[in-house]
């Protein structure tokens, strides 16, 4: 288990030196959240209505939009390869680097999410299930954009690809996401459904990485 | 049987095979597609609620089943060029996505025809539709993806991780799209599979139909295949000779 200790040290550490990685997807929800009241209007019916959505979609597109930085600088400067042919378990570097990397860009957005989701007009009894639902929600959402990251990293435009290969598998995650809120509204339960996105996260943390070795594996030869 | 599959993973192999088997399969699609339609778009009695509408789902209900097979299809295909290395199974995978993509649309296309007429609208978002929807943008994510790579073997491997990984994902989207429906709004009665309603003279014709569009559908998946082994081994000898053999026989023609 060293060998996840150090990557989760050496990530950190490169993200608090390089804060624009960490501080630019926050920045990005920030404003687009804000964007919506200007865009619909101001009326708090329909703003507590649209609030658990807005939060949920922007915060997928926040996650979609960081994964750049999580191979690619490993890439250019071929750290990338050398993780590749390191002895040590691949599957575990490779989990604890998509750890780090939302703990650098996911948590920020759960931590900040109840703020955005009030001024959005979103009841207290949304808080928290909003708060549980990205906190399981937004690493499968890492683990799956890290797949198309690691796809597309050798390509030089990959920006807009990204966005295309991994927003239809985001489909799922939203739809419970936003459900785990609706149904707290309704006065329904909410365990089911979060134990459905742990399942999934429990799916996602088994698979993706082995998907995102084999695609590491195509994009550096 | 394994030594025939067998013969089928070496492009010369398969391209001999297809083209020994296209007349037949082109024959046998014709009648059944011909058969079918004008069966089913003729001579089949009108429903008592939907009129002359229905006669579309003759077309609609194959088309998005083949739709989805072919996602399957694209998926295997990418685990036997994953896990054994059959180019064959790339090349059939790479045909797979347009070809997916267009019976997809064609649902699609078909399904908001039937809708307009018979629920006033030609798009809503229920389950159905919505999770086809989406298996359209997954085919699109796998041909984006390999129109971005210029190495044709990288690109294959890359597009093999995404269908494998979107095939996992497409029961949950499936389920998840279909649990959110049904939450907003109750199931929409839109069930073509009842079949105590439906006398063999309604279902017969789409048997045809049915039969028809999935050899229709197998024809272009070939086609494109044989297209792209031609591509990939156009250094080799037999397509060479196989090409210059075409060639004299347009010549001769002309």
């Amino acid at each position: 288990m060293n060998i996840v200790k150090a990557t989760l040290r050496r990530e950190l550490l490169i993200a608090f030196r390089s804060p624009g990685d960490i501080i630019n997807p926050l920045m990005f929800f920030v404003i687009a959240v804000s964007l919506f009241p200007l865009g619909v209007g101001a009326d708090q019916e329909f703003l507590r209505e649209i609030a658990a959505g807005v939060i949920w979609v922007t915060a997928l597109l926040a996650v979609m939009l960081s994964m750049d930085s999580l191979f690619r600088s490993d890439y250019e400067d071929g750290s990338l390869e050398q993780l590749l042919l390191s002895p040590q378990p691949l599957y575990f570097i490779i989990l604890a680097k998509v750890c780090s990397h939302w703990l650098v860009s996911g948590l920020p957005l759960v931590i900040l999410a109840p703020v955005f989701a009030s001024m959005l007009a979103l009841p207290e009894q949304g808080l928290f299930p909003l708060v549980a639902s990205l906190l399981i929600g937004t690493p499968i959402l890492t683990l799956l954009g890290a797949v198309g990251m690691a796809l597309t990293v050798g390509l030089s435009r990959s920006g807009l690809l990204l966005a295309v290969l991994i927003l239809p598998l985001y489909v799922p995650v939203l739809v419970f996401g936003t459900g785990v809120v609706d149904s707290a509204l309704n006065s329904l339960g909410t365990a089911g459904l979060l134990a459905l996105l742990g399942a999934m996260l429990i799916l996602a943390i088994s698979l993706a990485p082995l998907a995102i070795i084999a695609a590491l594996r195509i994009s550096v030869s | 049987m394994w030594q025939w599959l067998y013969k089928l993973t070496s492009p010369k192999w398969f391209y001999t095979i297809s083209g020994q088997l296209m007349p037949w399969l082109v024959g046998l699609t014709t009648f059944l597609l011909g058969v079918g339609l004008i069966w089913g778009l003729a001579f089949t009695p009108p429903d008592y609620q939907m009129g002359e509408n229905y006669r579309i789902a003759y077309i609609h209900v194959p088309a998005a089943s083949i739709a989805m097979g072919c996602y399957y299809m694209m998926a295997i295909m990418a685990a036997a060029f994953l896990i054994w290395r059959i180019k064959m199974a790339d090349m059939v995978a790479k045909a797979c996505a347009p070809v997916g993509m267009t019976f997809t649309a064609l649902a699609l296309f078909t399904g908001s025809v039937w809708g307009i007429p018979t629920w006033g609208t030609w798009w809503i978002w229920d389950a159905r539709l919505t999770s086809t929807l989406i298996m359209m943008f997954l085919f699109i994510g796998v041909m984006a993806l390999r129109s971005a790579y210029d190495s044709e073997t990288a690109g294959g491997k890359a597009c093999a991780v995404l269908s494998l990984v979107g095939v996992v994902n497409v029961p949950i989207i499936k389920y998840s799209v279909e649990w959110w429906n049904t939450l907003h709004q109750g199931a929409s009665s839109l069930s073509l599979s009842n079949t105590a309603a439906n006398p063999p003279e309604i279902w017969m014709p789409a048997f045809f139909v049915g039969f028809g569009l999935f050899g229709f559908y197998l024809i272009a998946i070939i086609l494109r295949t044989r297209n792209e082994i031609l591509i990939r081994e156009r250094k080799a000898e037999w397509v060479g000779e196989v090409l210059s053999a075409t060639l004299l026989v347009n010549q001769g023609e002309v």
